[in-house]
């Protein structure tokens, strides 16, 4: 038998059927929704008289437009609540479970499916969003659709697709302290570019990748988007399997071992080639700061801001141009020292548990400057809760940080959570084109250690060489247990 | 979904890579229930100032272009963001295709759903587009024909370019086919494969 990668073994289990002009049926195990992108493809469905064929296999969240701010108020925004009083209607009408607003499980819906164990190795997963490359980390082939598709998953159970090519993005050697998952990935879409990985399936490999807990590989596969790939997949393993066991949608101790020797074959077999390759020494990690309007405009936070003629095409070079204009940035200048205003700690890329706890060492015992408001939004109601459990919520707020409840927030500003124009912020979420983060907004996306830093001294700053603080008690115990 | 077979109209350029789907709809308008009049948003930050003027500066305000319905743009063109508002977006403003060196993958699809076809040329080629868009006026705007059977674009002074496109995504574009429909067509297929694997427990080989 030929040697199979990871993603062909997942793929190949999924084919239901092949068209005769050459793309396949493939078969979805989970269909995630959320408010935003679902509404017209409902709305389609109803039109064509069509029912939702596995409603069992789909599950609703509110998160993109949601307020994060006190939950027992009435809605400001007319036209979010009447797309939020959408997905509750639609979900009821089609019988499809939906944890909204008042529900303890609401969140990102790439920070909820995994903490549910919903998101599972070995799975194709959909949703209408593009980071749902999120739950690769578990070995499933997890991509973002259109809202079209998404109503040909909600009609069929299945996707018309035809099968992307791979890249292996291998790291050998050791990180530096200091350096994260997010600083891996970044670094990686400034080497490739943010088309650099288009038509493509990354497979993340390599014994730095073996060493990352879940939710760090979860920050590295949510933003293969951002290189352009559709998804990105790391084998599981033994963490993989650690993590997922006892949570709410898991496989049950009866079906447990069935699963996990399953899970054990969704590896990639020696001599399984790629149709692409990067090959990439962890120890030269640096902690990642972006300067432009691309998440590829990125460098090390020793660096400074690039000079657009330095650049090799005349379209590289006018848009270095106009991201330097739109940044407010002069080329050369250093980018450590550079003064920020706001500072975002959340995102489906950086919203969970374990950023949290990073970011709360940091800060803990300091206080955020006083020309910065800083705010958390924890990825999810639960993430909140365990974080509020270990005293975290206290550390940010003794420092100055506003504590919100979940949501995509300011990570793409469709709520109240925007910047002003002209405003720069620390950010660990993944994208800064221009605008995305409020209009005249400017953005720089790096680690929720490097944004944690940088509430508190002001201004961009190396991490490295700070002291970092003991987390609370409570939280130790939690970490332990 | 509307047909596209062979389409002749006016071109406008946006002459820069990555632009990504928060510029061409930015967020404020996905809060909406419909498909459908998105077309004033499209790249809403980029077309007006902030006192709600078009901006002259702004290549797709150029009179030249007024009234186009293909536009040719720089490589990785739609990257970022799955919203298909868009390709709705560019829809609703009368675009019926977009010609550019490569597009992100969520919308090259998206487009395709809505009977508008994406179209990738040569790095050279588009440059040369640009070149003959440049000199465009309103008294004679730049024309092309894009033409899906014959899978070539051409205009009337002698440019001329093939290209490919996956023979599933052709014959859904001619046809305007309902894909949803055809795929219920495979039921029993469907039927059978989630017999075949029990469904709720992972999957077996």
């Amino acid at each position: 038998m030929t040697a199979r990668t990871l993603f062909d073994k997942v793929w190949d289990e999924h084919v239901v059927h092949r068209l005769s002009e050459g793309p396949v049926l493939l078969y979805v195990d989970l269909h995630l929704v959320h408010e935003v992108t679902s509404p017209q493809a409902f709305d389609g469905l109803r039109r064509a008289g069509r029912r939702v064929r596995r409603p069992d296999l789909t599950l609703a969240t509110v998160d993109h437009n949601v307020p994060t701010t006190d939950r027992l108020r009435p809605i400001d925004d007319p036209i979010a609540a009447k797309q939020l009083e959408a997905l509750s209607t639609n979900t009821r009408v089609f019988g499809i479970e939906l944890f909204d607003l008042d529900s303890p499980n609401q969140g990102i819906v790439h920070v909820i499916g995994p903490e549910l164990g919903a998101t599972q190795p070995g799975m194709v997963i959909v949703c209408g969003d593009s980071h749902t490359s999120t739950h690769g980390a578990f070995g499933a082939l997890a991509f973002g659709i259109g809202t079209s598709e998404v109503e040909h998953v909600l009609a069929t159970q299945c996707l018309v697709m035809s099968k992307p090519k791979t890249l292996e993005a291998h790291w050998t050697g050791r990180l530096v302290p200091g350096v994260t998952a997010k600083d891996m990935i970044l670094d990686l879409i400034g080497r490739i570019g943010t088309g650099g990985a288009t038509g493509h399936v990354i497979e993340y490999t390599g014994e730095p990748i073996r060493e990352l807990s879940m939710e760090q590989r979860m920050t590295i596969c949510n933003m293969s988007i951002e290189a352009g790939a559709r998804a990105g997949m790391i084998a599981p393993d033994e963490t993989t399997f650690k993590y997922l066991q006892g949570r709410p949608r898991s496989p049950a101790a009866g079906a447990w071992n069935a699963a996990v020797q399953h899970w054990r074959e969704l590896h990639s077999d020696p001599g399984a080639t790629y149709d692409a390759r990067v090959a990439i020494d962890a120890a030269t990690v640096a902690p990642q700061v972006t300067w432009g309007t691309s998440p590829g405009m990125v460098t090390s936070i020793k660096g400074r801001v690039p000079d657009p003629k330095q650049f090799e095409t005349e379209a590289e070079r006018s848009a270095a141009k106009r991201a330097l204009e739109y940044m407010g940035l002069k080329a050369g200048i250093p980018l450590e020292g550079l003064p920020i205003e706001r500072v975002f700690l959340g995102s489906c890329t950086n919203g969970r548990i374990g950023d949290l706890r990073a970011a709360a060492r940091v800060v803990r015992g300091r206080s955020v400057a006083p020309t910065v408001r800083a705010m958390v939004v924890p990825g999810s109601m639960r993430v909140k809760a365990a974080a509020e459990r270990e005293g975290l919520d206290k550390v940010f707020t003794d420092a100055g940080f506003e504590w919100r409840n979940a949501g995509c927030s300011m990570c793409l500003g469709m709520n109240a959570d925007v910047l002003r124009s002209g405003e720069r912020c620390a950010s660990t979420s993944n994208r800064n084109f221009e605008g995305r983060q409020g209009k005249g907004g400017r953005t720089h996306l790096m680690s929720p250690e490097m944004a944690a830093a940088a509430a508190i001294a002001g201004c961009l700053v190396d991490v490295r060489g700070w002291n970092l603080a003991d987390l609370p008690e409570s939280a130790e115990l939690d970490l332990a247990s | 979904m509307t047909p596209f077979v062979s389409h002749t109209g006016r071109v406008a350029g946006l002459p820069r890579e990555n632009v990504d789907t928060d510029q061409i709809i930015p967020k404020q308008f996905l809060k909406g229930l419909a498909r459908t009049g998105l077309g004033p948003a499209l790249f809403y930050d980029w077309r007006y100032l902030s006192d709600g003027q078009p901006n002259p500066e702004f290549e797709l305000n150029r009179p030249a272009v007024a009234g186009a319905s293909i536009l040719v743009a720089g490589a990785n063109f739609g990257c970022g963001s799955s919203r298909e508002h868009a390709a709705w977006a560019l829809a609703d403003a009368g675009f019926r295709t977009v010609l550019a060196p490569s597009f992100a993958d969520i919308f090259f699809a998206n487009c395709c759903q809505n009977g508008m076809l994406p179209v990738c040329l040569a790095e050279h080629e588009v440059k040369e587009l640009f070149r003959r868009l440049a000199g465009a006026t309103v008294e004679r705007p730049y024309v092309l024909t894009v033409d899906l059977p014959a899978q070539r674009v051409h205009d009337e002074a002698g440019f001329t370019a093939k290209f490919t496109i996956d023979p599933y995504r052709r014959e859904m574009l001619l046809q305007g086919l309902d894909e949803i429909g055809r795929t219920l067509r495979e039921e029993p297929r469907i039927a059978a494969f989630e017999r075949r694997r029990a469904i709720g427990i992972p999957a077996r080989a």
